[in-house]
């Protein structure tokens, strides 16, 4: 009985007050919509940022002259002694010779023997740690330059330029993407606060005479949190039903073409719409529930 | 209907002896030295002390900012006092926790003088209303209402909303809704503010018609020809203090038919009579 009550209750005041209600769906509506669309987008581009950072390799050239035990008294090196090194991958001058040869069939012609030395391609286990790494494959001496920690090592090379530029790029579009990200939260969250409090106030009458009659604060608080919770329920999932025509209209036909679109490390669709819902109901509910506090203080 | 000043005293006197006596189980309110003050430094009321008896009708009346509104509020815990203590049907306003206080809100109907309804209601909802919050059952509901719709004179207004009534009206919706419980308390904060004197008639003679049925009436009112046309017990209030606690109900029959009380509030009223003040012998002297 009592549930039935509060139901009716909720319905009535929802008819009754039609014009702020739809603000308020409106509102949750648009939040979700534009967190439904940069939910993946953050994480799209954090995704293809560190697939970028991932490619920064620390080069490791032996001297042409290294002979078989050289190589693997380095790789010995490298694979026990050394920190911060992730992955390792042996390029012999042949492979390099070959490779280089795909690439550049013309200038290859010319030469006659391979001058290309054995190389060890170091990937770092983590892309900030590349110069790190760098520096203990090849310490820098007191006179400027450098020296190797192995005699068979010719020279260590990152090209240090790209290596930095590419993990100060992808810093800043990580950080730029988590700062839009919070104030969009924030955003939304003052968005939908700002509305239920509107129509809140807009009732603040009503409440002030329920509690003169002896309401209880909860027989008031109750068709409120319920029409938060099916407002907020109706917003999401308007909002979730364009997101899902835009997903079918737009996205779909061009993740055959684009490979970041398709990037597989981005959230499920229906994670996403699960999560939007719960987000939308949840606010909604808990802010019609928590800004009618300050009138029932009578 | 004229009395000796005499008998007044003499029925003045018993009256004050049975009325005031605190502790007496018949006062349904009992307000002992009560003072409220506002934040803001202003005095609502104070050192305030009277009691009221079961059944009784009392007006409180004083200009606006004499502490009538404050005493309402303080009877409805919408305030708290700041000093002293006020007791309603033996109980100890301060005692009742927030929690509590729908609860205790419920036994006391109250009436304003902007009526407070609903405006999203219907006459029988804002009325309803009333019964919902105690958990009525809408068996209970759908005796009660149009009862207490009838008593009030509403009976053809039921699906109206508050907007689509007049002021008369509308005060009607209220007074039913604060007796639909039948609380033994009604307050009434300037019931008849913004009616006009016909309509305000006809209210008076319904919260009479209440107070027949045995409920404690209290009505705060700046209309004082109306208070003294009613000879009822009349506290009149100045700047937050009691200046005049006539008890003059006694003079008044108390059997008094409506129709008879209301002839009796069209009738001019008799002289009031306040506690003397130095300036009322200057007064007198140049009255012609």
């Amino acid at each position: 009985m009592k549930v039935g009550f509060f139901l009716r209750e909720a319905l009535r005041s929802m008819g009754r007050n039609a014009v702020p209600s739809f603000a308020a769906m409106a509102s949750v509506l648009v939040t979700v919509l534009v967190l439904g669309v940069f939910i993946p987008v953050v994480q799209a581009t954090t995704g293809a940022a560190n697939d970028v950072r991932n490619r920064v390799l620390v080069n490791v050239y032996l001297k042409t002259s290294a002979k078989q035990p050289d190589v693997q008294r380095v790789r010995q090196l490298l694979t026990s002694r050394v920190a911060h090194v992730g992955k390792l991958q042996y390029v012999s001058k042949e492979q390099a010779y070959a490779e280089q040869k795909r690439r550049f069939p013309d200038a290859y012609q010319l030469l006659g023997s391979n001058p290309l030395p054995d190389t060890f391609r170091v990937t770092p286990d983590k892309p900030d740690n590349a110069l790190k790494l760098r520096d203990a494959l090849s310490p820098s001496t007191p006179g400027g330059g450098r020296t190797t920690i192995d005699p068979a090592i010719d020279s260590v090379r990152n090209s240090k330029d790209d290596t930095q530029k590419i993990l100060v790029a992808t810093k800043v579009v990580k950080l730029t993407t988590g700062l839009l990200a919070v104030l969009l939260v924030v955003a939304s969250i003052l968005l939908v606060s700002n509305t239920i409090r509107l129509s809140m106030f807009s009732r603040r009458r009503e409440v002030e005479v329920m509690k003169l009659v002896g309401a209880t604060d909860w027989f008031i608080r109750w068709p409120f949190v319920i029409e938060g919770v099916v407002l907020g329920a109706l917003g999401g999932a308007l909002a979730i039903l364009l997101l899902l025509v835009g997903k079918i209209a737009l996205l779909d036909p061009l993740t055959a073409q684009f490979s970041l679109l398709a990037a597989p490390n981005t959230i499920h669709f229906g994670m996403l719409v699960a999560v939007l819902l719960a987000a939308a109901v949840g606010v909604s509910a808990a802010g019609s529930g928590l800004s009618l506090r300050r009138f029932l203080r009578v | 209907m004229a009395a000796t000043e005499a008998d007044i005293q003499a029925l003045e006197a018993a009256a004050g002896l049975s009325a005031s006596r605190p502790g007496d189980p018949a006062n349904v309110i009992e307000f002992r030295a009560v003072t409220k003050r506002y934040e803001g430094g202003d005095t609502g009321v104070e050192d305030i002390s009277f009691c009221v008896r079961r059944g009784e009708f009392v007006f409180l009346v004083g200009s606006t900012g004499s502490g009538k509104s404050t005493l309402m509020r303080l009877l409805i815990k919408e305030l708290e006092p700041t000093k002293g203590h006020l007791h309603v049907a033996g109980r100890d306003l301060a005692q009742i926790d927030r929690k509590k206080v729908p609860y205790y809100r419920r036994n006391v109907g109250v009436v304003f003088q902007d009526f407070k309804l609903l405006p999203n209601r219907t006459v029988h909802d804002n009325v309803a209303y009333a019964l919902q919050v105690t958990g009525s059952s809408r068996k209970e509901i759908r005796a009660k209402v149009p009862d207490i719709l009838r008593l009030t004179g509403l009976s053809t207004k039921l699906h109206n909303f508050p907007d689509q009534l007049s002021g008369g009206e509308q005060q009607r919706v209220s007074v039913a809704r604060a007796f639909v419980n039948h609380p033994p308390l009604l307050l009434a904060d300037e019931p008849t503010g913004n009616l006009d004197p016909e309509t305000s008639i006809g209210i008076m003679q319904l919260l009479y018609r209440i107070n027949r049925t045995g409920t404690t009436v209290i009505v705060a009112t700046h209309d004082s020809h109306m208070v003294d046309r009613m000879r009822r017990r009349v506290i009149e209030l100045r700047k937050g203090r009691i200046i005049r606690d006539e008890a003059t109900g006694r003079y008044a029959p108390r059997d008094l038919s409506t129709a008879e009380f209301g002839a009796l509030m069209r009738e001019p009223a008799p002289e009031p009579r306040r506690v003397r003040e130095p300036f009322d012998d200057f007064d007198d002297a140049f009255r012609d």
